[in-house]
């Protein structure tokens, strides 16, 4: 764990706890901005060019800009007057909880399946874009059909979605 | 000596570093090559704003700038210090944080951009392996700073311009992208270097630039189109379009923030016009063999500053779109007949060589956009065109 680390580290949970804290709808999109920015950059140090790319593509590029879109055409960006927590900020607790042991556990687990859990990281296998491209479309094959197609299924929907709406108002 | 030229700025980094001790050098090469890059570029854009001015003017009969200095040539280093002695002023209402970091981070984000372009040979900052991915992902950023500057404003018109703009670069990211990928497709790799190493090729003294394929072609021009639209450059530049918006996103930008915006896009305009000349016309490779001899760094600013004047030209000629227009153009045009050129980039490479898949490859792309076009006019049922003259 060396200091770039701690800075990429910090950087992502001050984002991510900025985005759960502050008050306007706006910062806080923001702040999950930087907090996925900081996620990518976590990614990059470990040489995982792709995974970090991706990351920053998919989640600043596409994900933020279609939050900060949401806020924008569904209601006024103004401060809200009242605490930003919900009513019930327990049952909210409880969830996230859960799923971070979920996910806590199932790291860990894998962690401990790993053949060489030992091996210091540069004895990594060094795996470029194309290394992953040829996995993709070799072995993963069918995952990623699935999910194409789950992804074109929703893209449809909406286009659906979409065009009731327009002929309910003509 | 051809050698020596071509590599100078390598060498003269090398020689330079070659002064410090071993564990300085990587990182100070690295600093030089940013300052190089953060040097370059802004001067480039004083003289594609000169540029501009002149022939916005030449084309719209008038003069253009020509009092300061010979010609209006220092213009630029008017407007420098004009916009750095300019009060600052940020309205009362304005989120400030926002409102500050917005320029900045787009300053920032599209010079990030230039770290993977190859200017010259082995004159890249960064090899990546997956260049073209970071130069994309980076790109796609821009549109977080435009969303940024618009909404902290806290004015209609800024936060109107930032949502037109903030759409328009999403509809026109994917045709951009998926113009691109059939280069990639056909390297087999999404390193800059290699895409134009594969390019730098020469039969019969003239070049294998992608342009000069049929998939090439219609990637180039579809690449054009959605690049000038991702930039918000005329005639796609509906969201600052000043006869309803004031100027869009950065209404309530003056001074200094102001002409850091400007910096922003013609630097990303650039940035684009270099991508595009990596993907389509070979990079940092002579146009003729015989012009071999002439440095590779040359070829690429060349290009750059081609397309900066083709931009140019474009701005002089063409109508701003409209919204709907601009949309439709993305979804139902652009976008089908990149989808289709991926197609016909496949097709090309598995025929084989030979005339036969010139004819084939061609025909189909023809064939579409002409079907596409026809098919989009009868939809909207325009008539045929009526000329109207004042009297």
């Amino acid at each position: 764990m060396s200091l770039v680390f701690y800075i990429l580290a910090a950087l992502t949970v001050a984002g991510a706890l900025a985005a759960v804290l502050l008050k306007n709808t706006v910062h806080c999109a923001l702040a999950l901005t930087a907090a996925f920015a900081g996620l990518a950059l976590l990614f990059l140090s470990l040489d995982a060019q792709f995974a970090g790319f991706a990351q920053i593509l998919v989640y600043i590029g596409a994900v933020a800009i279609l939050v900060v879109f949401a806020i924008l055409l569904t209601r006024d960006s103004e401060t809200p007057k009242d605490t930003v927590y919900g009513p019930r900020p327990l049952i909210g607790l409880v969830a996230a909880a859960g799923i971070f042991a979920v996910l806590g556990w199932a790291v860990l687990r894998s962690a401990a399946a790993l053949p060489h859990e030992n091996a210091s990281p540069a004895a990594a296998p060094n795996v470029t874009v194309m290394d992953i491209g040829n996995a993709l479309m070799g072995r993963y094959v069918l995952p990623l059909e699935i999910v194409a197609l789950l992804l074109t299924a929703a893209l449809i929907g909406a286009v659906i979605v979409a065009m009731h709406e327009k002929e309910g108002a003509r | 000596m051809i050698e020596k030229a071509d590599q100078i700025f390598v060498l003269l980094g090398h020689w330079l570093v070659s002064f410090l001790p071993v564990w300085l050098q990587q990182p100070v090469l690295v600093l030089l090559g940013v300052v190089c890059i953060i040097v370059t570029f802004p001067a480039l854009f004083a003289i594609t704003v000169l540029l501009e001015r002149k022939g916005l003017g030449r084309m719209q009969n008038r003069y253009g700038p020509n009092r300061v200095g010979p010609y209006g040539i220092f213009q630029p280093v008017a407007d420098g210090i004009k916009s750095l002695t300019k009060e600052d002023i940020v309205p009362l209402n304005a989120d400030a944080v926002v409102h500050f970091l917005a320029p900045v981070f787009l300053v920032v984000v599209v010079f990030m951009g230039y770290a993977i372009l190859p200017i010259g040979r082995n004159m890249t900052l960064v090899n990546l392996d997956a260049g073209i991915l970071f130069f994309f992902a980076i790109g796609a950023s821009t549109e977080l700073s435009v969303f940024m500057a618009g909404w902290s404003s806290r004015n209609k018109y800024s936060l109107l311009g930032a949502m037109r703009a903030v759409a328009q670069m999403i509809s026109y990211e994917v045709p951009l992208l998926m113009s691109s990928l059939a280069v990639i497709m056909m390297t087999g790799s999404l390193s800059p270097n290699r895409i134009v190493d594969a390019q730098n090729q020469y039969t019969f003294g003239l070049p294998h630039w992608y342009v000069f394929t049929p998939w090439g072609l219609a990637g180039f021009i579809l690449f054009a189109v959605a690049g000038t639209a991702e930039t918000n450059r005329s005639p796609f530049d509906l969201p600052e379009g000043e006869s309803e918006l004031v100027a869009g996103y950065f209404t309530e930008y003056s001074g200094f923030k102001f002409a850091l915006f400007f910096l922003g896009e013609y630097v990303g305009m650039m940035g684009i016009a270099g991508l595009g000349a990596t993907l389509f016309l070979g990079g940092y490779s002579a146009p003729l063999e015989v012009l071999g001899f002439v440095p590779s760094w040359f070829w690429f600013i060349a290009k750059v500053m081609v397309a900066m004047c083709f931009f140019i030209w474009v701005r002089g000629t063409l109508p701003r779109l409209r919204q709907d227009q601009l949309m439709n153009f993305a979804w139902k045009f652009v976008l089908p007949l990149t989808l289709l050129n991926l197609f016909d980039a496949a097709l090309w490479r598995f025929m084989g060589p030979g005339l036969l898949r010139w004819f084939v490859c061609s025909a189909i792309l023809l064939v579409a956009y002409v079907a596409l076009a026809r098919i989009g006019m009868t939809r909207e049922k325009f008539g045929p065109r009526s000329y109207r003259y004042a009297e």
